[in-house]
């Protein structure tokens, strides 16, 4: 029935459309704010080139949609406000994203990662019988992808074999979209997802802070096991605010329960790349260097001369703590 | 019906994957197509000891009945299975895969396997690591969960029965935040979950009596056709060499020179 000609129509149909990628990005935030990561994983995701979609789900969309609109690479807003999204639990989000990509045909599935990335994307991939990749720093191409592995100790290049990509992205990795210059349009979608009877959100415990975003921060300060006790840690929070910086922490110290978990940095907790870190009283463990040695300027301070943490770091005291931080403080004073 | 009747079986299954050691520093083969692995000492991965841990514990509770442990992988992780039925895991299924094969086995092939295996052993909770520790890739929890449509209860750091539901306090990035699932569930661990226990020698010894099944991806029906194809492996920038100061006042300076404080 097909001649040969048609056949090849179709073929170069094909290759044409392939050339077209369209990118979803699963916007993140609070139901007022757009979380600071999805502008990096927006930039990320400008880079395979076609049209950027974002889709905002949750109780209260308004806002978010309104910031989203005005990023400078996106293109259209998918809309979808239902109480069944609080928590944005993965149950009724995934559904969502699979709906959304049944109808659109997305070339690329982006999400920060984060951890509302890291818990929706995988199960979102299955659902698509694809295999996800996490977390990656660099776009060689449109299936090709850096990531790093064993915390961070060695670099991998992969290429995606599937026909969806579906990416978790490293916020540090990529610039943040402008917030300004962009004029997207948005539109409802009705996709599944809205009821979900397998989970449900019951409370939050979040730390609360007046200093800058740990992920975001352009100084970060850190304290493991040497800061001894969770009060001492009073000596760092005071620096920072002079500083502007936020404030981190080692898992000893986070172990010995000195600050809340969400302070930790390192391969399980989270990864910053500030343009100076200062790492107070920590020795520098694989899994922390993991979490922060992409940092542009790295300051440790230490007694020990042998800690590791001096083999990456660009300026080294080595000294008492407890003397140091208090004089630095003082120094910025006047 | 289902699993969770009164006096029916409350089977928890627990992935266990066999990675480098966490102290370890990787070196990169020098063709660039992976690390080192031979010779390197291995273990299991922390975040599945902590698995184990927990589901001890469940079974200590008196509310799991029997935990059974499962690794995927080369003939080597028959010893992370034994570690696992040390800590008090009841019986280990190795799903035996070639070296070869194993090198581009993904967290979709592992999690098809949970899936098979969870129905076929009726479970009524799986619970694995957050993520390994090697391809740091934090994603066969979800997956699982996905083909199973179980919920699922990532990042855990307190989980509580309560009836037929589970209130699960989740690691999130501003704090933490609790979540009810229905059972059947999948779990993963965090670091905070619990302290997993030394296996005693006594323990260590009534583990070598313990059974470990053995079967292949395809005795499940699971395809493990590589989807991700790794084109290079190679080591990370190297830092120079940085400079050590003499003073708190030398740092001041120097960070104010180089224009990071006012």
């Amino acid at each position: 029935m097909f001649s040969y000609g048609s056949k090849r129509l179709s073929n170069l149909i094909v290759n044409g459309i392939k050339r077209f990628n369209s990118t979803l990005v699963i916007a993140e935030h609070d139901n007022a704010n757009l979380s600071g990561v999805t502008l990096n994983a927006i930039t990320a995701a400008s880079k395979f080139g076609g049209d950027v979609t974002c889709l905002v789900a949750g109780e209260k969309t308004a806002s978010v949609v309104e910031q989203l609109s005005k990023v400078k690479g996106v293109s259209k807003i998918l809309v979808a406000e239902n109480e069944a999204f609080k928590g944005m639990l993965a149950e009724s989000i995934a559904p969502l994203v699979v709906s959304s990509q049944n109808q659109f045909k997305f070339t690329h599935i982006v999400a920060a990662g984060s951890a509302t990335g890291k818990n929706l994307i995988p199960r979102v991939a299955a659902k698509l019988d694809v295999s996800p990749i996490s977390d990656i720093i660099g776009i060689e191409d449109h299936e090709t992808f850096v990531r790093t592995i064993y915390a961070g100790n060695a670099v991998t290049t992969v290429r995606c074999k599937d026909a969806v990509k579906v990416l978790t992205v490293r916020g540090t990795s990529f610039e943040a979209a402008e917030t300004e210059g962009g004029s997207a349009s948005s539109e409802q979608f009705a996709g599944d997802g809205s009821s979900n009877e397998l989970s449900q959100w019951e409370s939050a415990d979040l730390s609360t802070s007046d200093r800058p975003e740990l992920t975001s921060a352009k100084i970060v300060i850190s304290g493991g096991r040497g800061m001894k006790n969770g009060d001492n840690f009073q000596l760092l929070y005071t620096l920072a605010d002079k500083w502007g910086a936020a404030v981190g922490a080692s898992r000893a110290a986070v172990d010995a329960g000195m600050v809340p978990n969400d302070m930790q940095v390192g391969q399980t907790g989270k990864i910053v790349a500030p343009e100076l870190y200062v790492a107070v009283g920590i020795s520098g463990a694989i899994q922390h260097l993991a979490g922060m040695k992409d940092s542009k300027t790295i300051v440790a301070i230490n007694k020990d001369p042998e800690a590791p943490i001096f083999q990456v770091a660009d300026l080294g005291l080595v000294a008492d703590l407890f003397k140091a931080i208090p004089e630095m403080t003082e120094l910025c004073n006047k | 019906m289902g699993v969770l009747g009164p006096k029916m079986a409350f089977r928890v299954l627990v992935g266990c994957k066999r990675v480098i050691d966490y102290a370890v520093k990787v070196r990169v083969k020098p063709d660039k197509t992976g690390v080192v692995t031979d010779g390197v000492k291995h273990s299991l991965n922390p975040f599945d000891e902590i698995a184990i841990e927990e589901a001890v514990r469940l079974k200590e509770k008196k509310i799991a009945t029997e935990i059974v442990a499962v690794s995927c992988g080369p003939p080597k992780c028959q010893e992370v299975l034994r570690t696992a039925l040390a800590m008090g895991a009841d019986r280990g299924i190795h799903i035996e895969v070639p070296d070869e094969e194993y090198a581009s086995l993904q967290p979709i092939h592992v999690s098809k396997i949970l899936a098979k295996l969870a129905a076929q052993e009726e479970a009524s909770m799986i619970i694995v690591g957050k993520q390994a520790i090697d391809d740091d890739c934090n994603q066969t929890a979800q997956m699982t969960a996905a083909f199973l449509d179980w919920p699922q209860a990532t990042f855990a750091s307190k989980i509580e029965k309560t009836n037929g539901d589970l209130l699960v306090t989740r690691e999130v990035d501003g704090g933490l935040e609790t979540i009810k699932v229905k059972l059947p569930a999948v779990l993963s661990t965090d670091l905070r979950l619990n302290e997993p226990r030394y296996a005693t020698l006594p323990n260590i010894m009534k583990a070598k009596k313990k059974k470990i099944d053995k079967k292949k991806p395809a005795d499940l029906g699971v395809d493990i056709t590589q989807h991700v194809e790794v084109l290079k492996v190679e080591e990370p920038p190297v830092r120079q060499a940085g400079v050590i100061i003499e003073n708190a006042e030398q740092l001041v300076s120097k960070l104010r020179e180089a224009g990071h404080i006012q």
